[in-house]
């Protein structure tokens, strides 16, 4: 079938969220020589722009599904409520990032434009509807962020994080490519759609391992992406080195969407095969659950154990695709979006108590914030405590409907070693809180300044979010639930 | 709405109201806590009502709304004979702890009231959810106030306390949380009352493996909060940290929470699995009766004394439960009020004397009779109470339960009995080492109950003799209730009963016990 190259206005509007953002960011990268040095805080501003803009043109998209540009691009629920939070994540990134620039002395309209590259590259996985998009999308959105993760420059720290993401990241992506090559060598198609229906139709026990292979390839690369054990020997050190609010970011954002397209290659095109990928999924989920768990036990950095933190919470979301089921899909939606409040938060309240040269980033510096700045502790109480997975927090909600999933999939060892594993992870959120309510207040809290507008922001917003993804989830879960279904 | 939502919801509206006073005016937030406490009271007392003056059905005061679609989550409330008496427990004691912390309590003021009226929301919850998830969130969101109550109020080692408290729970809760959701797979719903109705009916039908470890998935949940014999090592140390006000909700509310859940939930859901298991948890509770005593006897430490001498008394509740039969059902209801009336004023006056002193060992007092002659009176009593002295509340409820056991298996009820008079022992001494004799210098100097402290004794002091002497108050609302969960515990051990209606119910018990019951 000869393919269509003369894209539709239909096609244009699909793809709108994308052309914005990458306008937005070329159009930074060009006014900077030309703007004047004290007028630099006006990127953050024409930043938030593009993204509100992006964020508008996705929702409005959302009323046009289909497939567009030969079908490589898919805009679907499942596209939009990625886009959405993937977007989302980026707004909050640029509040959370514009003191800690000052700070530094490093505001410029690169950090800006990469940002946005970066999310672009994101929507583009959201939407990717074959494995090239998927790649690309992927490569726009890692490049940028290992940029991003070494962005001080002059900062040692950065320097390693960005040189360890960078090479560990390449090597994982490598597998990706090889993997895609060894589909397109099986099924003679990228189209996860056409994946699909040759591996329905059998095609010979060689086809099926062949495609077994490519699976366990490619999940390699996914595995990476999303800090799955055990490929997530990275993301401490990683976590610890880039600069507070890119943490943030990436905790967030790359993480969402590279869950976003691992759901969509493995649910739709090895859904035949789900026999052949679930076991290494169900034991990588419980794997990285456990890494996570007892290693942010013995962590005194704060980032370090957040990232631990966050390789845990991967680990959950694992959970929901080895379960495999649409309600393990809807499980892992609702997750990420909860995740994503919660994490933002946590690390928004880093990015304010860190100060200049993330002078203050261990557990202990936090000591007596509670009484210093009683907002600023409760609100980071909410996001802990949703962490942990207490009830009336999005947190818990995500954790339950996981653990549902699991257990609809007859996975029941699964969810009670996953469970008792968040009982321990209570302990080490725990511990924050002691520090923050239990010891006196020190110097590292005492001089703490008041929260800079973009923190506060993100602070309240992220701990609304959080919150009502607790007491209503249906709000959320009802649009998760139906555009699960990925149009398999 | 009904007053059981207002009763619910108020404390959650104080919490936020607390939250929004400024900090400074410690007088009035003070004020403001006792108001909204004695108001939620009040309010509470109306609960009563169908019980004395009516008739009441199975369950009132009942509300079903839905909360979530998918999965079915109900907010579903009611109360019954059991849960009606927890509520008013919990209502009643949060004022007289708002009382114990006026003066004692001098740091952080508003955040202290603000944790406590946000416990006693979790605590009320807990009582009254009759849908299962619900029962869960009630039951976690209750477990943060009082983690930072300990935390941040407690004495030395109050961090190790207070996360040892949440951590344990936490992993008993998890389990529940297995169990619900799978309950909730086969049966498609959370309601409590479904749920049953479909158990009995058979339309929810789970293998005997399954029900087995379901049974035990909750079990452990509500042992570690109870807390049984050996998952009790929380215990003593979330008691012994915790303030004053923050012990006295811990042991005469929150390890309700678990007995609450095991005769509420655990049993009547997975009765043959309950039946089944009866053996090896009666002997844990008979070892953790004597135990606790034993252990309590050798503390130099008064509040590490009471706290072992509650793993000790919630030993006779577990007994009552296992016991099967409606006297110990009764017993085990009637006992956990009575250790809530009166292991909750022995921590009060524990922490009246914690605040002249400053100090919980007993070494450190001695001839306090002396100069404080009415503190010297109201331990005494309540020391009594906690014995069972007859008359007295604590002897009902261990009568009640050593009877229903006693009709099942004699020797549980003897060695139980042991556990009576070793509570004498303990409780008698401690009264002689730090009443009686000589008082040291210090001693002497220290001034006797002021009129705040009478106002928080004296509610107690009434509760006991009431619920020891005019047991009719109480007894046939329980009885009601308890028959209902009875019913089809005792419809699998192949004793045909129906479905206990008050009416019948005496006829129904002698037929069981056959004997008179004229305890009651």
């Amino acid at each position: 079938m000869p393919a269509n190259f003369a894209p539709t206005a239909i096609d244009y509007l699909r793809i709108l969220p994308e052309i914005l953002m990458i306008i937005t960011g070329t159009l930074i990268m060009v006014l900077e020589p030309l703007i004047g040095g004290n007028k630099r805080n006006a990127f953050s501003s024409v930043t938030l722009v593009g993204f509100i803009a992006a964020l508008v043109a996705a929702v409005a998209a959302n009323d046009y599904p289909g497939l567009s540009f030969s079908n490589m691009l898919i805009v679907d629920g499942f596209a939009t409520y990625f886009r959405v939070l993937v977007i989302g994540v980026g707004i909050f990134t640029v509040l959370s990032s514009a003191q800690y620039l000052r700070r530094e002395h490093a505001a410029s309209a690169e950090y800006y434009a990469l940002l946005l590259f970066s999310v672009a590259g994101q929507c583009v996985m959201a939407t990717a509807n074959e494995l090239i998009m998927i790649f690309i999308g992927l490569e726009i959105s890692s490049i940028a962020t290992y940029i991003l993760a070494g962005y001080l420059r002059d900062d040692k720290r950065n320097n390693e994080a960005a040189l360890k993401y960078f090479l560990l990241g390449s090597f994982a992506t490598a597998f990706l490519l090889y993997g895609i090559a060894w589909i397109y060598g099986t099924t003679g198609s990228t189209n996860l759609g056409e994946i699909r229906s040759f591996l329905m139709n059998g095609g010979g026990a060689r086809n099926l391992t062949l495609a077994g292979t490519a699976a366990a390839l490619m999940f390699v690369g996914f595995a990476f992406k999303v800090s799955a054990a055990p490929f997530q020997i990275w993301a401490p050190d990683v976590y610890q080195g880039a600069p507070a609010p890119v943490t943030l970011f990436m905790s967030a954002g790359p993480k969402a969407a590279a869950f976003a397209v691992f759901m969509r290659v493995f649910i739709v095109a090895f859904g035949p095969i789900t026999n052949r990928w679930e076991p290494f999924v169900w034991s990588s989920a419980l794997l990285t659950m456990v890494i996570g768990n007892f290693a942010a036990l013995l962590q005194t950095n704060i980032k370090r154990l957040m990232a631990y933190s966050s390789i845990a919470h991967a680990g959950y979301v694992m959970v929901a695709i080895a379960a495999h089921n649409q309600v393990g899909v809807a499980a892992a939606m609702f997750y990420l979006a909860a995740y994503a409040f919660m994490n933002i938060g946590a690390f928004a309240v880093i990015t304010h108590f860190s100060r200049q040269g993330e002078k203050y980033v261990n557990v202990e510096d936090l000591a007596g914030l509670g009484w210093k700045q009683p907002v600023t502790a409760a609100l980071f109480s909410i996001f802990l405590l949703s962490l942990i997975g207490v009830p009336l927090t999005g947190g818990f909600f995500g954790k339950f409907y996981i653990f549902k999933a699991a257990l609809d999939a007859n996975l029941v060892w699964l969810s009670i070693l996953g469970l008792l594993n968040s009982a321990v992870a209570a302990y080490y959120y725990l511990r924050i809180l002691v520090v923050m309510y239990m010891h006196e207040p020190g110097e590292s809290t005492l001089t703490l300044e008041p929260l800079s507008p973009g923190i506060r922001t993100t602070l309240w917003a992220a701990a609304l979010g959080t919150l009502i993804l607790g007491i209503f989830p249906s709000l959320l879960l009802n649009f998760a639930a139906n555009s699960s279904s990925l149009g398999k | 709405m009904t007053l059981l939502d207002l009763v619910i919801f108020l404390p959650l509206a104080a919490f936020l109201l607390i939250l929004f006073l400024p900090k400074e005016h410690v007088d009035g937030i003070r004020r403001f806590s006792l108001v909204a406490s004695l108001a939620i009271f009040v309010a509470s007392l109306g609960l009563i009502g169908p019980y004395w003056f009516g008739n009441p059905g199975k369950y009132v005061f009942e509300t079903d709304l839905p909360w979530v679609n998918s999965p079915a989550i109900r907010y579903h409330v009611a109360i019954d004979g059991i849960s009606l008496w927890l509520v008013l427990l919990t209502t009643l004691l949060t004022p007289l702890c708002v009382l114990v912390s006026w003066k004692s309590v001098q740091k952080r003021v508003k955040e202290f009231f603000a944790f406590l009226l946000l416990l006693e929301f979790g605590l009320i919850g807990v009582f009254c959810a009759f849908d299962l998830f619900l029962f869960f969130v009630f039951w976690e969101v209750s477990l943060v106030p009082m983690y930072f109550l300990i935390g941040v109020w407690g004495h030395e080692r109050r961090i190790y306390a207070a996360v040892k408290f949440f951590v344990y729970t936490m992993a008993g809760s998890m389990l529940m949380l297995v169990g619900i959701t799978y309950l909730y797979n086969q049966a498609g719903t959370f309601d409590y009352a479904k749920i049953m109705a479909g158990l009995q009916n058979g339309s929810i039908a789970p293998t005997y493996q399954e029900q087995l470890w379901l049974f035990l998935a909750f079990f452990i949940a509500f042992a570690i909060k109870v807390p049984l014999f050996p998952l009790h090592t929380w215990l003593p140390d979330a008691h012994v940290e915790a303030p004053t006000a923050g012990s006295v909700m811990l042991a005469s509310v929150m390890l309700k929470m678990g007995t609450y859940g095991l005769l509420r939930f655990c049993v009547p859901m997975f009765p043959v699995a309950a039946r089944n298991c009866s053996g090896w948890i009666v002997t844990l509770a008979i070892i953790g009766i004597i135990y606790g005593a034993l252990v309590a006897m050798v503390q130099p430490n008064m509040k590490k004394l009471v706290a072992y001498s509650s793993v000790s008394h919630l030993g006779f509740v577990v007994l009552g439960i296992f016991s099967f039969t409606q006297q110990g059902f009764d017993g085990a209801v009637y006992q956990m009020l009575n250790h809530g009336v009166s292991t909750g004023a022995l921590f009060i006056m524990v922490g009246f004397l914690y605040d002249r002193r400053h100090s919980l060992e007993i070494d450190a007092y001695g001839g306090v009779a002396t100069p404080l002659p009415k503190l010297a009176t109201v331990f005494m009593i309540t020391m009594l109470a906690s014995i069972g002295l007859p008359m007295l509340n604590n002897f009902v409820g261990e009568f009640l339960v050593l009877q229903g056991t006693a009709l099942v298996n004699f020797w549980w009820a003897s060695f139980a009995a042991i556990g009576v008079i070793l509570s004498a022992c303990y409780m008698l001494w401690l009264y002689q080492r730090v009443f009686f004799g000589k008082a040291s210098a210090e001693v002497s100097l220290l001034k006797d109950l002021d009129l705040r402290e009478y106002a928080i004794s004296v509610p107690l002091i009434i509760l006991m003799v009431w619920m020891g002497t005019f047991t009719q108050s109480f007894i046939p609302s329980i009885s009601t209730s308890t028959a209902v969960i009875l019913g089809p515990v005792d419809a699998k051990r192949d004793v045909h009963v129906h479905n206990a209606l008050p009416a019948s119910l005496h006829a129904q018990q002698s037929a069981l016990a056959k004997e008179p019951v004229d305890a009651r």
